[in-house]
């Protein structure tokens, strides 16, 4: 019954057919792990594949600095301390202007490998 | 040898187990970013084992030779050469933190006493040679045996520097570099079986490299569209043929896998085949396309299948059949209900290896709670093992888990929302000829041998 309902109405959802949407809810618990996450999140669009989710990936590493902001921030602050990147260092994106104190340290690990041990 | 060519598993019928042989690593609960192991390779032989993992560095073991005064380390795997494959670096251009993690790490066949491997993190490919010495020269003329240059005017006599036996030294030195041919993140390197030439992709583009030759690259595939919005997929995963040296493949984030051939066009953006299981239109989902995305793809040993891992399942094709896999094999079916809570931390979008056992008769791949899961394609029959200190008394055999999806929970049986998803297994490699699996588990390395009972 449910094969049928799914050729004649694929996407729609109507009042009457809400009880077999239930069902076929059941049926695919893809679907209902759907709707929960557009409960808590409406604003989620509907292609996660798209090109946000894909430019998100490519954008990995990427760190923005601006020295024309930073200058400009220090000369404003002179006196004042730069407010710092607080508990989430690896945010430096937005209003916070990145210091040299917030980057994390770029050394590599001069330790063996524990494997070795 | 019964079981011979990488054995199957427990479920296939004989009396086949899966024992604890070793285990490497800390035990400490605090796990530092550094130690997670990123890659686990076998060399060809079998009688390397290389780990690669997130602080750029590659520890490499040798297996133990049969030896008749200490019987019990047969087999077993031991330190053998550990280096600084990459540093962390900062590209200044494009202000973008490269990590030093190894994402891949491929042997080459063996060619002389040295051995030769490539490791790659997000940018630059490496070729390291490891290599033996046993003796050094005694007797120089010019120095002392402490290397200390000698007044030349003081030598009266000369003599022939002498050849004397000294302890094993391993030295790993990094032969070439393989740089800035990737403007995205490399996930895959794959040596050709022409043994001269190599393959590196990233998520738009694949490049040749042919091994001597450091300073030009072919680009092979490029599916970056002309306008950055247009973009709906990227590579995630490429390999060469194991025999035919003109063809390789590349899977998507859209869940469908490319077979290229090279003698076709020097650009290889149109494919010589296409395989994509046809979904059904009416199930699908918010998640559908990020859980058919393939993190893996291999082929068998034998170079007619091929076998693509993606979130939830294992799909073997035959690669004369484009339309449909051949097998599919569900490695936790049970996660589909999860998927929300997945996806919001982030572990629907893991990226989980597999790998074939020597005669291509069995499949490997890993989960969440330090499971794996093994399938024997003769047998049809599956099982679930885990990756714990618990079960690591020596030659202990492993048993069985299972995952309770319904109401009653048996004894022994665990429920899918206890099991730990921080602890995955991405990582698996089989010993190209013997039942010899490495399973890495965050920080721990784990090795298996089967025996029949």
């Amino acid at each position: 019954m449910s094969q049928k309902q799914e050729e004649e109405n694929p996407a729609e959802e109507t009042g009457e057919e809400k009880q077999d949407t239930q069902e076929k809810e059941g049926i695919l618990p893809e679907r209902a792990e759907e709707a929960k996450l557009k409960a808590k999140y409406p604003s989620l669009g509907q292609k996660p594949g798209g090109s946000d989710f894909l430019m998100k990936r490519l954008q990995k590493g990427q760190k923005y600095f601006d020295s024309g902001d930073y200058n400009m921030a220090k000369a404003k602050m002179k006196n004042k301390q730069l407010p710092s990147a607080g508990p989430d260092k690896s945010l430096v994106t937005g209003d916070h202007i990145p210091t040299p104190q917030d980057l994390p340290q770029r050394k590599s690990s001069l330790v063996t490998s524990k494997l070795a041990g | 040898m019964a079981g011979a060519g990488g054995g199957g598993c427990p479920a296939g019928g004989n009396d086949f187990q899966w024992c604890f042989s070793q285990v490497k690593g800390a035990i400490d609960e605090d796990v530092a970013e550094a130690d997670i192991i990123s890659t686990v390779e076998f060399n060809y032989s079998g009688d390397l084992l290389a780990t690669g993992d997130k602080g750029g560095r590659v520890v490499i073991f040798q297996r133990e030779q049969e030896n008749k005064s200490r019987p019990h380390s047969r087999g077993e795997y031991n330190v053998y050469s550990t280096f600084q494959s990459h540093e962390p670096e900062f590209d200044y251009l494009k202000s973008l933190e490269i990590e030093e993690k190894i994402n891949k790490i491929r042997w080459l066949p063996q060619q002389n006493a040295a051995h030769f491997l490539l490791s790659t993190n997000d940018k630059t490919i490496k070729l390291w040679k490891i290599s033996e010495r046993d003796k050094r020269a005694e007797g120089y003329n010019l120095k002392d045996e402490d290397g200390r240059l000698r007044d030349p005017f003081r030598i009266t006599a000369l003599r022939v520097p002498i050849l004397k036996p000294m302890d094993l030294m391993v030295e790993a030195s990094p032969r070439r570099i393989f740089a800035n041919a990737h403007t995205y993140h490399i996930n895959s390197i794959s040596v050709n079986s022409d043994h001269e030439t190599y393959l590196s992709a990233d998520d738009l583009r694949i490049n040749l490299w042919h091994l001597e030759i450091t300073d030009r690259s072919f680009n092979i595939v490029d599916i970056k569209p002309a306008n950055m919005e247009e973009l709906t997929e990227v590579i995630t995963a490429a390999e060469f043929h194991p025999h035919q040296c003109n063809v390789f493949v590349y899977s998507s984030s859209k869940g469908t896998i490319r077979l290229c051939d090279m003698r076709s066009s020097a650009l290889c953006d149109r494919h010589s085949k296409f395989f994509e299981e046809p979904e059904d239109p009416s199930s699908r989902s918010f998640f559908s396309e990020i859980i058919s995305s393939i993190s893996d793809v291999k082929f068998s040993h034998s170079g007619r299948y091929m076998m693509s891992r993606d979130y939830l399942s294992v799909k073997v094709w035959d690669l004369n059949m484009e339309s449909r896999p051949l097998e599919t094999h569900q490695v936790h079916e049970y996660l589909r209900s999860k998927l929300c809570s997945l996806y919001e931390n982030d572990c629907i979008f893991d990226k989980f290896e597999c790998c074939w056992n020597g005669s291509d008769s069995a499949i490997m791949t890993g989960s969440y709670n330090n499971f794996f899961r093994m399938f024997d394609r003769d047998t049809r029959r599956d099982v679930t093992l885990e990756a714990s200190r618990e079960s690591s008394k020596p030659r202990a055999s492993l048993k069985p888990r299972k995952v309770c999806t319904g109401g009653k929970r048996k004894k022994d049986e665990i429920s899918v929302d206890s099991l730990d998803f921080n602890k995955k297994i991405l990582h698996t490699a089989w010993h190209p000829a013997d039942s010899v699996i490495a399973v890495a588990a965050t920080n721990n390395l784990y090795i298996f041998q089967g025996k029949i009972n």
